[in-house]
């Protein structure tokens, strides 16, 4: 399958992980751009929540307890730990809360459909993700407040310093083939496409069931060696996705296209009949040649 | 959804029509379909969190529906060309990998490793680094107290402004000792002071850690930096005769606060070390075992450096004493050092 030609753009991100079961798994390397949205969307949210918390806790002060002028202690003074520690959470605990969920995600890691993994296949581990978590201070909140701060023009020749130091951990992910950033190197994690987000994956195994009904009909049409042999599981797979679409005027257009190759006419009107017929044949030969293991990627190949 | 109804009555339909279905692929879907479903339908739950929802029944059943299922997706990767059969599967099987392994012990679980000897263990495990970032803090403190000692001037490089206050040369020895006794601030506002300090002394100790990525040199770097500043202050308080008094002073939490940021430092050295010499292992690999190890330590550092808040807010500012104050700290020091290299119990950390 990989060996489709419009699969082949994506190849590069493809991973196999060998699980302790012994079984290959294959494993999608989550986007740059879905792991950017996804940090900007969990930073909106964090923000957004701190400022609703801070403005509650100042309703509380000032509202509440009616608060006048500075006198410290009291209620006053346990709204100020309460606000440290939780602005403390929201920076650190955010992450590592919903990493250690069963997701292995991120509120916006799940939106933009990605989530973390263990990198050789194994168990993703606690210390995993704490440790992966705790890069995150000199990747992104350190050079942000770099940044924010070099527009004052502070730091000086050391702030520019100190932001091309950090502009190497910002840019780690564009240097290595599985967009790791330091923190996942440190943790042995990636990040990787969240199975069921596919929309293939989404199918339910009854719309697998194109083979059935379509045996019965088969018997109207039968094709021999030479009609079948022309094509691959390539167009197999393009035939599975008409039928499955239904559009009769792609059914057509392919039937007739089908037709001119192996030299048949047929009647118009039975067209999907005729490429149920043949999807299920073709597939019956090409899963009996696999058996054999022949496999024939595509028209172009030659079955050897 | 019309197409799970579809689906529904052929299930109902007693047999499956297997003799109908021409396609060996097929039927070996037809004759699983059901494990894979019943499988799937655990495998959502758990992912929504919902354990109770989950029957014993179906929990038993679990590990063997997995290996049916990865089983089954290895034949059909060989024998099936119905695409959105084997989607479905890889799919499934991938789902079901990420909860059965995926970070599976509960908060508490693993509290309960970490205290009862998955942390010492780890810092046991890094005691050649730990033993580097000594050096380096101590030669940090040396460098501070030669510099200032030799160019009174150095201590406005070293220390910087609002950290200072009335603390620098030529302050009298009253002022001096009013900073570290008596009432700084009055008792309140203690417990905000103490979080603040808490979040401060993180971030540092987090960045001592970080840094150590860069093959350790950054973490070095910003320890002998650090300890300069307590190498001036030293040299500060000493002068004007009351060098035992700020020891006492900073003993209180210092002792747990220095412990645990030469602990970070060593973490991130751990890391940096093992980056620069993997041994056999790939430089990866070497670094995701130091890294997890690290976080382990990390981890603790972030607990003691709680503790080390709760006695710079409160106690410090409490107890006026010289003697009290060296008890305090000298029996926080002995406290963390049996811990950690007294105490021995059966590793438990990381192999579950």
């Amino acid at each position: 399958m990989a060996t489709a030609p419009h699969l082949a753009r994506e190849a590069k991100r493809h991973r196999e992980l060998i699980t302790p079961e012994g079984l290959a798994l294959n494993l999608t390397i989550a986007s740059r751009g879905a792991r950017a949205g996804a940090i900007i969307l969990d930073f909106i949210l964090i923000h957004v929540t701190m400022l609703v918390v801070t403005l509650l806790l100042m309703y509380l002060a000032f509202g509440v307890f009616g608060v006048s002028g500075l006198s410290a202690g009291g209620p006053l003074e346990l709204l100020a730990v309460v606000w440290l520690i939780m602005m403390f959470l929201f920076r650190y605990a955010y992450f590592l809360y919903f990493e250690l969920g069963p997701r292995g995600a991120t509120p916006g890691k799940r939106i933009t459909g990605i989530r973390i993994a263990a990198r050789d296949g194994g168990r993703l581990t606690a210390e995993a993700v704490i440790a992966r978590n705790l890069l995150r201070d000199i990747e992104l909140f350190l050079p942000l407040v770099l940044v924010a701060g070099a527009q004052s023009g502070d730091g000086g020749l050391a702030g520019l310093a100190a932001l091309a130091w950090f502009a190497i951990f910002m840019t780690f992910p564009f240097f290595n083939r599985d967009a790791m950033r330091a923190g996942d190197l440190v943790a042995g994690t990636f990040v990787v496409e969240a199975p069921g987000r596919r929309r293939e994956g989404a199918l339910d195994v009854s719309r697998a069931a194109l083979g059935q009904e379509e045996v019965q009909g088969s018997h109207a049409y039968r094709f021999g060696e030479a009609e079948l042999g022309i094509y691959g599981e390539y167009e197999l797979q393009v035939l599975e996705r008409i039928l499955r679409d239904n559009r009769a005027d792609a059914m057509a257009q392919v039937a007739e296209t089908i037709c001119a190759k192996i030299g048949w006419t047929t009647g118009r009107g039975d067209e999907r009949a005729f490429l149920e017929a043949f999807y299920a044949q073709l597939r019956a030969r090409l899963e009996s040649e696999l058996r054999f293991g022949k496999r024939k990627a595509d028209k172009h190949a030659t079955s050897e | 959804m019309a197409l799970m109804d579809f689906f529904r009555r052929r299930k109902a339909g007693a047999t499956p029509d297997l003799d109908a279905a021409a396609l060996r692929s097929d039927r070996f879907r037809l004759e699983r379909q059901g494990d894979w479903q019943r499988l799937e339908a655990i495998v959502a739950r758990l992912e929504a969190g919902r354990l109770r929802r989950i029957s014993d029944d179906d929990l038993l059943a679990l590990p063997a529906l997995y290996r049916m299922a990865a089983s089954s997706l290895a034949i059909a990767r060989e024998t099936t060309l119905d695409a959105a059969t084997l989607n479905y599967l890889e799919t499934l099987v991938q789902r079901a990998w990420f909860q059965l392994y995926g970070t599976r012990s509960s908060l508490g679980s693993w509290l309960r490793r970490f205290f009862g000897g998955g942390w010492s263990e780890a810092v046991r495990a890094i005691t050649p680094d730990v033993l580097i970032a000594l050096a380096a803090m101590v030669a940090g403190t040396l460098v501070g107290w030669l510099l200032v000692s030799g160019d009174p001037h150095w201590f406005h490089a070293l220390v910087p402004g609002e950290f200072g206050g009335q603390r620098a040369p030529g302050a009298s020895a009253d002022t001096l000792r009013s900073t570290i006794f008596g009432e700084q601030q009055g008792t309140t506002g203690l417990s905000a002071f103490a979080a603040y300090l808490f979040g401060n002394n993180t971030k540092v100790a987090i960045l001592a850690f970080a840094l150590g990525f860069a093959f350790g040199v950054p973490s070095i770097l910003l320890l002998i930096h650090n300890m300069a500043l307590l190498g001036a202050m030293l040299w500060l308080f000493d002068g004007a005769g009351l060098g035992t008094d700020f020891v006492a002073w900073l003993s209180v939490h210092g002792t747990t606060e220095l412990f645990a940021i030469l602990l970070a430092g060593g973490a991130g050295i751990h890391v940096g070390r093992n980056m620069a010499f993997p041994g056999n292992r790939s430089i990866l690999a070497a670094a995701a075992q130091s890294g997890q190890r690290a976080a382990i330590v990390m981890t603790g550092v972030v607990v003691m450096l709680m503790v080390a808040a709760f006695l710079e807010g409160f106690v410090r500012q409490l107890v006026n004493v010289t003697p009290a104050r060296f008890a305090i700290g000298g029996a926080m020091l002995a406290f963390w050092v049996a811990y950690f290299y007294v105490l021995r119990r059966r590793p438990a950390m990381g192999a579950d």
